[in-house]
């Protein structure tokens, strides 16, 4: 994520267009997932040391390369579009249908992906790597293949969200300016239980409490900010740990291989 | 005359050190349920993974409807109307029946058409009565009907040649009732059916023709109809004179261990010892013989404190040690080498001088109650390497680099060491070489002769016979029969193993 905010901010300044911008940022985090695809799946690693030596990586590359960057902004401004007619609609109007076109282009791919893992064979092949690797190989399924391509397709997802970051929600960088939020993304998966569609509502559960600190320090609160910045971090930790509670009655959610290396050979 | 579908000429496949399928030669008419019958290891399923695609015969041919074939994977064994299911099956518990029955067919497109796929299945499972529901997840079905599934994705694929790996092994009696009416109406309609058995009573009740595999080799093909129980057992394990070790006359002592009545469940809850009762005593070698899941591994379990009983009585040198802890039950004096050497025996990561001292880390002199004495645990680990002749490179590497042979004897020395009244072994020769296998029977002889009471547990019927003073035979949880070496029959055990309690009376 941090690395698709950092190099999506830079495309998009030197070309002047928040759209080349946000591919550049996508592609950037898709380059990234592949060194963390290469150890945990090529050379079968253990996944969450990988993964956090690539976050340690991107917060260092950013750092460096950003250093010429810092307290600079975009200022191509990306206008919202509202939708007619269902703009209008009381409250919830303004929240969805008044957005810019990243926004819309979420909503589609929220969608897709549901569609895509739940109702396609694609879908099917993706969740069966996960959950039974040698099942699906023995039914002619290519494990690894399929894990590179979905690794690859996450590191996409994660470079856009930077980018949208520093491209449009605060259009100007930062060192570490992702603060943590990938992080809140990781939880996330675990409360929507690997659905997009629980992931929708989440979204916004953790979108609230993140403006929730806004909208307390502007009534003046005397709650000192440093408590009211805490909270998405707190939130997560508690949406972690009542998922996971639901998780274990209920059979669902959690891919049974998740962070499993497949190796053909080995029983 | 029936057409021939499958032939299987000369078929040879070797794996390091063995020979596991030597000159096969097998065939399959249309609309027969073909069984192969022979003992653990005799190479059943490993010629049933050639013809699968799985493995590749070293020499061989295979012609499918009269064609010579190369089958080179699975798919190419469907795409020859091929399916195989295996013991342990290939299913995904999250996904729907309907997913994993498309899982990987190149012909499906993009999109599920759930309606037409669905209705294919529920086709396949009205004609054979199977009633499966598309859209129930697997982890909702039982194993009968997990089964049940895996028939369909192979008729899905359009099998007509279907091979069952040891189907029943994993069923209650009725689901194998069921089971076998389903195989019966797949037969009727022109499918062909290779049936994979230990089990004496199925293999009479299924099939029509019978081949017996002995140690990669085919011993003969048979007409049920033309061949009694006895013998097909007779076939299966029939050898000649066995060779028994040297020993000292038995001089038996007290009581060691009495199970009584004992009632266990496996994991999944059900019931695998079904009020199993015998007694061991001090100075013998009592062996307790049976085909591979029959009881065995959770009677070592309860026995040792790390399963609870349901119900029934372990009593250990005259105190019920029932359900008490694997602490308790070391202390009162058992040793315990278990069937799986790196999983349960030894750790495999740590030095062979920690493996070593499992049993006494906490006792002086290794340990002053705080910290481990390395001296004293490397002047132990080296007694224990000079009286086993283990060799043990380097004695700080992890003990998984070690051999076979060499970790079992580890395992073996550690265990005797503590000089325990009672002797747990189970399969401890299993993948061992012939040298390995001697030293540690020998041992095992030793043991006995210094008054301890051994409970061997193998499938080797060879071994039992080899050291054991008493046999006796777990089948589905209980001890059919317990005799003394001198008078025992291998092939009587033979078929009490396969489950004839009928010849008891004969005996």
């Amino acid at each position: 994520m941090i690395i698709g905010a950092l190099f999506g901010f830079i495309a998009g300044n030197l070309t002047q267009s928040p759209y080349i911008g946000f591919m550049v940022g996508m592609l950037a985090g898709g380059a990234a997932s592949l060194i963390h695809a290469f150890i945990s799946i090529t050379l079968r690693g253990n996944q969450i040391v990988s993964g956090l030596a690539l976050t340690i990586f991107g917060l260092g590359i950013t750092n460096f390369f950003g250093q010429d960057w810092i307290n600079k902004k975009f200022t191509v401004p990306v206008h919202g579009i509202a939708i007619p007619g269902l703009s209008r609609i009381p409250v919830l109007g303004p929240i969805l249908f008044k957005q810019d076109v990243f926004v819309y282009f979420s909503y589609l791919l929220v969608i897709f992906m549901w569609f895509l893992l739940f109702k396609t064979k694609t879908g099917v092949h993706l969740r069966s790597v996960g959950e039974n690797a040698r099942a699906a190989d023995a039914m002619g399924v290519n494990v690894n293949g399929t894990r590179y391509f979905w690794t690859f397709f996450g590191g996409l997802l994660a470079g856009a969200g930077g980018a949208y970051l520093t491209l449009v929600y605060a259009p100007f960088w930062l060192d570490a300016i992702t603060a943590g939020r990938g992080w809140i993304a990781v939880a996330l998966v675990i409360f929507a239980m690997w659905n997009p569609l629980y992931a929708v509502i989440g979204a916004y559960l953790f979108g609230g409490i993140e403006s929730l600190q806004f909208q307390l320090q502007a009534t003046g609160t005397t709650i000192p900010s440093s408590l009211l910045n805490m909270q998405p971090y707190l939130l997560t930790l508690l949406v972690v740990i009542a998922a996971t509670i639901v998780v274990r009655a209920k059979h669902i959610g959690t891919p049974r291989e998740l962070g499993v290396p497949y190796a053909r050979e080995e029983k | 005359m029936a057409d021939t579908v499958v032939t299987l000429r000369n078929i040879t496949k070797r794996f390091p050190g063995i020979t596991a399928n030597d000159r096969i030669n097998f065939e399959l008419k249309r609309g027969e349920i073909h069984t192969l019958l022979g003992e653990n290891g005799a190479g059943k399923t490993t010629l049933m993974n050639i013809l699968d695609g799985i493995y590749h015969p070293d020499d061989g041919e295979i012609y499918i409807n009269g064609k010579k074939t190369v089958i080179r994977n699975p798919a190419d064994a469907i795409k020859n109307g091929i399916g195989m299911i295996h013991q342990h099956f290939m299913l995904i518990d999250t996904l729907t029946v309907l997913e994993n029955v498309i899982l990987g067919l190149r012909q499906q497109g993009f999109y599920i058409n759930r309606k037409v796929v669905s209705e294919n299945i529920r086709e396949i499972s009205d004609r054979y009565n199977l009633g499966i529901d598309p859209f129930i997840r697997i982890w909702q079905l039982s194993v009968g009907e997990q089964q049940k599934v895996e028939i369909i994705k192979t008729l899905f694929r359009g099998a007509q040649i279907l091979i069952l790996d040891e189907p029943t092994a994993v069923l209650t009696p009725q689901e194998v009732e069921i089971s076998f009416e389903i195989y019966r109406q797949m037969v009727r309609e022109g499918k062909s059916i290779i049936f994979i058995s230990h089990k004496l009573n199925e293999v009479m009740d299924i099939s029509d023709r019978i081949t017996v595999l002995r140690k990669g080799k085919v011993i003969g093909t048979v007409e049920k109809n033309e061949i009694s129980k006895e013998g097909l057992a007779t076939m299966m394990v029939g050898r000649e004179v066995l060779f028994r070790l040297e020993r000292k006359p038995l001089n038996r002592s007290k009581k060691m261990l009495q199970v009584e009545n004992v009632k266990a469940m496996d994991d999944k809850g059900l019931m695998a010892l079904n009020g199993i009762n015998f007694d061991v005593y001090g100075g013998e070698i009592f062996g307790l013989a049976g085909v591979a899941g029959n009881g065995q591994k959770i009677l070592s379990q309860v026995i040792t404190g790390l399963r609870r009983v349901v119900s029934g009585n372990i009593i250990i040198d005259g105190k019920d040690m029932t359900n008490a802890s694997a602490k308790k039950i070391f202390e009162q004096g058992i040793s315990y080498v278990p069937p799986d050497r790196l999983k349960v025996g030894l750790i495999p990561n740590l030095s062979t001088i920690d493996n070593a001292i499992l049993r006494r880390y906490n006792k002086s002199p290794i340990s002053n109650n705080s910290f481990i004495n390395y001296t004293e645990a490397e002047k132990y680990t080296d007694r224990l390497i000079r009286d086993y002749d283990i060799k043990v490179p380097k004695k700080e590497a992890p003990v998984k680099l070690l051999s076979g042979g060499n970790m079992q004897k580890l395992l073996l020395a550690r265990e005797i060491s503590e000089n325990p009244k009672l002797l747990i072994v189970v399969h401890p020769t299993r993948g061992l070489d012939v040298g390995a296998t001697e030293f540690i029977r020998r041992e095992l002889l030793k043991a006995r002769d210094n008054g301890i009471a051994v409970l061997l547990i193998s499938e080797d019927l060879d071994e039992i016979f080899m050291i054991s003073d008493r046999i006796g035979v777990i089948y589905e949880g209980q001890v059919l029969d317990i005799v003394d070496i001198e008078k025992a029959e291998i092939n009587k055990i033979g078929l009490l193993m396969a489950g004839m309690k009928s010849l008891k009376e004969e005996v």
